[in-house]
């Protein structure tokens, strides 16, 4: 493998970076006394709830609401015409904090109330009288694309855009990628499938619902306490919202039960905040699973199109992909995901012909935004579905068919980018090792009535994007505090970050204080998604910490009357001349030195961004549509997964045995949480495969709850997920570490159905996996 | 609204009166009443396993159980598990094996563990899984929640 490269940090000091820790705040959490945003409370306190529009697509004629104001208890009570018509979104700016001419899927959020108890505010919601007419509306995102369909957004053109919009009415954004000659190319291929793929919308299901807590003081500044992934993001939009300042926002994170995605921008935070500046009284809006699920928003369903050409020995030629995924009714992150589905559809091999178009559509249901992975899950899918057929088309081993074609030394992403560490082959190899893959795949044998398989993918994505900042600062004692704004939303990034700043220093994890992050006082940190916090603020943190280090040293040769070239940090937090062992000092004189003597406190601050590279060459690569922002940004991750399952030939339920998931992580901050990234990771996959989809009757979502849609239980998935931890340092990381919150769910999948079609010779084009499906499917092929 | 009734509780060990709508249940007696927010209400229909608690030794779940059924039973919540020596052997577990991320399911998960050992005090992988599976984790994947109950209940060394 490549040689070890020199990483921000340089060697760590001290053993804090590389231990499998505890996380910070496993103590509180096991104790029942982390609190949550539904766990506060602050004197005065009103409880919301919103109303959901009942028609997918219609036209508001008008809301009456006094009959909701003069029951006995109610506080507040609002309409999207109670708020500034200040658009917010990612990249293309189209929606309200509630709904005010138009309402574009059921469900959506069209009034609000605030009330002494939960009880008032929802009796206070069904007395709202909203006058609509219906409209005609549209719900599969091919249909959505024609150019005839009902427009969704007719005034889409005086939306705040940063990219051109395609020209389709509905169409949200479009991305295109051409290299070589698929055209030509085709004539050279001995094999070539060609497949119709339907992926479901998954739901975040993350446990906490959304929740937002608001107060206003008497200067009219607003806090909130909320569930979100970031709280510079969500108080620069919740400002917009409003047509406050940001200087009269502040946003603070509590403890925050799982994300993955669904928390990233707005969820109720301006509806809340307006709701108490209404009743100048604390707002507490927690929403109701089924609240959530209707009103909030899913991962990217949609139809995916692709055929692929190769040599009779398994050379990839050529590949041609269509993408059209399901927005919904708003933006949100759409752009960005049906820009990220283009650029992973090649997956990580070499592929000289490519041609690729993605669309984002809106439709007139749940809008659509980030999830672990963010379009990454759907291409790779895609992209291994074929793989999978080839090498069933050529005769040849599915990892075989892999190594031959991925990407090596030297060899580029879709677009012409280096990928840096090119370890998917260590992965592939190692991944095949753990599970005998070989033998496994000879062997099947299986209990009477029951089929066993394997299936195999490999797969890249990206760490880091945007802005980090952070700021160290040490304290009297010697300790320090570590202050980021990177909220914690459950994969420990506060642990992890605490052992950079503790590797850099050479402390121990008890001498590091991780401050809550809190607008009035934490550094920017763009939010915690796509897999960057590591990356990204470990970075930041390093770079403060660094600096930390450099004044301490100082302060430390002039009391120690050394010259810093001398001195060295040892291990416990103590500055000591190198080669004299007792010639040292701890961290606490110097920084009396620094308060009381000469120079001031010792703090460290770091601001960067990273900024994209020229991820298009024009050379080699022509582009339409929204591209560059995806293509420059991030450094390659790569890895690769086997699964085993079990077939019941009588009712096709999928039983899922074991599975090995081998990643290059760069270093592993912390072993036993990246463990936990990788195996949380691998069971939503398998809730993506196999059980989980919303699904809609019309514009309705039958499945609003948790009994309806089937998240993954203990008893649905095997003990044996086994962890690969391959580390290869990424260059011009933190001590080498690379992101991995999103990487392992890529490839469960793609392996799970090229399982099923190993164990049955089924193929399953259509997500989930249902017993019912696979059933179909194996029928059909008998 | 209907008129709130008096209820005797027995919880944590403590005699504690509520005032409660008798259509409350005892998840939003616990937490708005009692101000114990170790249990959740991740789904509120019984289904997720987060609002957890121990009745009369055994788990249920408390966003199904209204709070004027429970006068005179002995209710225990996360918030009370600290006291005895299983208990703390199944938290520590969790802590050392890292069974946790988010930490909104775990309290659900340790009482419904502690209620599992109660039963079965040497559980297999197979009567875990099985014994847990209504307890819903989002994060984990659940492998270090099985192995932190097994290191809880003594078949494997921490």
């Amino acid at each position: 493998m490549s040689a070890r490269r020199e990483s921000t940090g340089g060697a760590p000091l001290g053993d804090a970076v590389g231990k499998p820790v505890p996380r910070l705040e496993a103590r509180e959490k096991v104790a029942g006394r982390a609190l949550y945003t539904d766990d506060l409370t602050r004197p005065g306190m009103l409880h919301a709830a919103q109303l959901g529009s009942p028609y997918p697509h219609a036209r508001i004629l008008s809301s009456d609401t006094a009959a909701a104001k003069a029951l006995p208890g109610v506080r507040a009570v609002l309409t999207g015409r109670d708020f500034p018509r200040n658009y917010t979104g990612m990249f293309l700016m189209d929606q309200l904090p509630l709904a005010v001419d138009k309402v574009r899927y059921a469900g959506e959020p069209v009034a609000a109330v605030a009330a002494d108890d939960l009880a008032t505010a929802r009796e206070a919601l069904r007395l709202i009288d909203i006058e609509y007419e219906e409209l005609e509306a549209v719900f599969d995102p091919v249909e959505a694309l024609r150019p005839d369909a009902p427009a969704i957004h007719e005034d889409r053109g005086s939306y705040e855009c940063h990219y051109e919009l395609p020209p389709e009415p509905n169409a949200v954004c479009y991305s295109e990628f051409k290299e070589g000659d698929p055209q030509q190319a085709w004539a050279r291929c001995d094999v070539v499938v060609e497949n119709e793929y339907r992926l479901p919308a998954q739901y975040h299901m993350y446990l906490e619902p959304v929740s937002t807590l608001a107060e206003v003081d008497s200067n009219g500044k607003v806090t909130l306490w909320s569930s979100m992934q970031g709280v510079a993001r969500v108080q620069m939009l919740t400002a917009r919202a409003l047509g406050l300042p940001m200087s009269k926002v502040r946003v603070i994170a509590p403890r925050v039960g799982g994300a993955f995605g669904g928390k990233c921008e707005l969820t109720n935070q301006p509806v809340t905040a307006a709701l108490a500046m209404a009743a100048g009284r604390p707002v507490k809006m927690t929403l109701s699973r089924e609240d959530d699920m209707t009103m909030m928003k899913s991962r990217h369903a949609g139809t995916f199109r692709a055929r692929t050409g190769a040599k009779k020995d398994g050379t990839l030629i050529a590949r041609s992909v269509e993408f059209i995924l399901d927005g919904g009714a708003y933006a949100d992150e759409s752009s960005a995901v049906s820009a990220v589905c283009a650029f992973f559809s090649r997956g990580p091999y070499v592929i000289p012909n490519m041609h690729v178009r993605s669309w984002s559509v809106y439709t007139n249901r749940l809008r659509a935004g980030a999830m672990r992975g963010f379009g990454n899950p759907q291409a790779t899918f895609v992209s291994e579905a074929q793989l999978n057929e080839l090498a069933a088309a050529l005769d040849m081993d599915p990892l075989e068919l892999r190594l031959k074609n991925a990407l090596d030394e030297g060899d580029a992403w879709l677009g012409g980018r280096s990928v840096g560490v090119p370890s998917l082959k260590q992965c592939l190899q190692s991944v095949g090792k753990a599970s005998d893959w070989r033998n496994r795949r000879k062997r099947r044998a299986s209990a009477p009535g029951k089929r066993r398989g394997v299936g195999i993918a490999g797969f890249g994505h990206t760490s880091a994007l945007l802005s980090a900042g952070a700021a160290v600062h040490l304290n009297e004692d010697g300790t320090v505090t570590v202050n980021t704004g990177a909220v914690d939303i459950g994969q420990g990034s506060d642990t992890a970050l605490a052992q950079i700043a503790a590797g850099t220093l050479g402390l121990e994890l008890d001498q590091v204080n991780y401050a809550n992050p809190d607008t009035d006082s934490s550094p920017y940190n763009y939010q915690t998604a796509a897999s960057r916090t590591t990356f990204m603020v470990g970075n930041a943190v390093a770079r403060a910490s660094a600096q930390v280090r450099d004044k301490l040293l100082e302060h430390a040769a002039a009391i120690l009357e050394s010259e810093v070239e001398r001195l060295e940090l040892r291990p416990g937090g103590s500055v000591g001349i190198r080669g004299i062992s007792d010639e040292e000092i701890p961290f606490a004189a110097a920084a009396g030195h620094s308060l009381y003597v000469t120079g001031g406190p010792i703090t460290g601050s770091s601001n960067w961004l990273y900024e994209p590279a020229e991820g298009i060459d024009p050379e080699r690569t022509r582009t339409r549509g929204f591209v560059d922002v995806v293509a420059g940004s991030g450094v390659f991750c790569f890895g690769a997964q086997v699964v085993e399952v079990e077939v019941d030939e009588v009712t096709g339920k999928v039983e899922v045995l074991e599975v090995w998931s081998a990643h290059d992580v760069g270093r592993a901050i912390n072993p036993d949480m990246v463990e936990g990234q990788l195996q949380g990771s691998v069971v939503q996959g398998l809730g993506y495969v196999l059980t989980e989809e919303l699904v809609w009757d019309g514009g309705d979502l039958i499945n609003p709850t948790m009994m309806d849609y089937k998240v993954p239980g203990m008893a649905d998935v095997p003990h044996g997920i086994h962890a690969i931890l391959l580390e290869n340092p990424e260059p011009g990381a933190p001590f080498g570490a690379r992101g991995v919150g999103e990487m392992a769910l890529m490839g469960t999948a793609p392996a799970v159905t090229g399982a099923i079609a190993h164990a049955t010779g089924a193929r399953i084009n259509r997500l989930p996996a249902t017993p019912e499906r696979v059933l179909r499917a194996m029928l059909e092929r008998a | 609204m209907a008129e709130k009734v008096p209820v005797a509780l027995f919880v944590n060990g403590e005699n504690r009166q509520v005032l409660v709508d008798p259509r409350q249940n005892l998840l939003q007696t616990l937490r708005a009443d009692l101000g114990l927010t170790g249990a959740k209400c991740g789904c509120g229909h019984g289904v997720c396993g987060a609002c957890t608690v121990l009745i009369d030794g055994e788990a249920v779940l408390a966003c199904l159980a209204l709070t004027v059924a429970q006068a005179g039973r002995e209710i225990g919540t996360v918030e009370g598990l600290a006291d005895d020596e299983a208990s703390a052997a199944l938290v520590q577990a969790f802590v050392d094996c890292g069974a946790l991320q988010c930490g909104f399911c775990t309290p659900g998960m340790i009482v419904a563990a502690r209620a599992l050992l109660q039963r079965n005090p040497r559980p297999t992988v197979e009567e875990i899984r099985h014994g847990l599976g209504g307890n819903v984790c989002r994060c984990t994947g659940y492998v270090k929640i099985v192995d932190a109950v097994r290191t809880a209940s003594g078949a494997v060394q921490p």
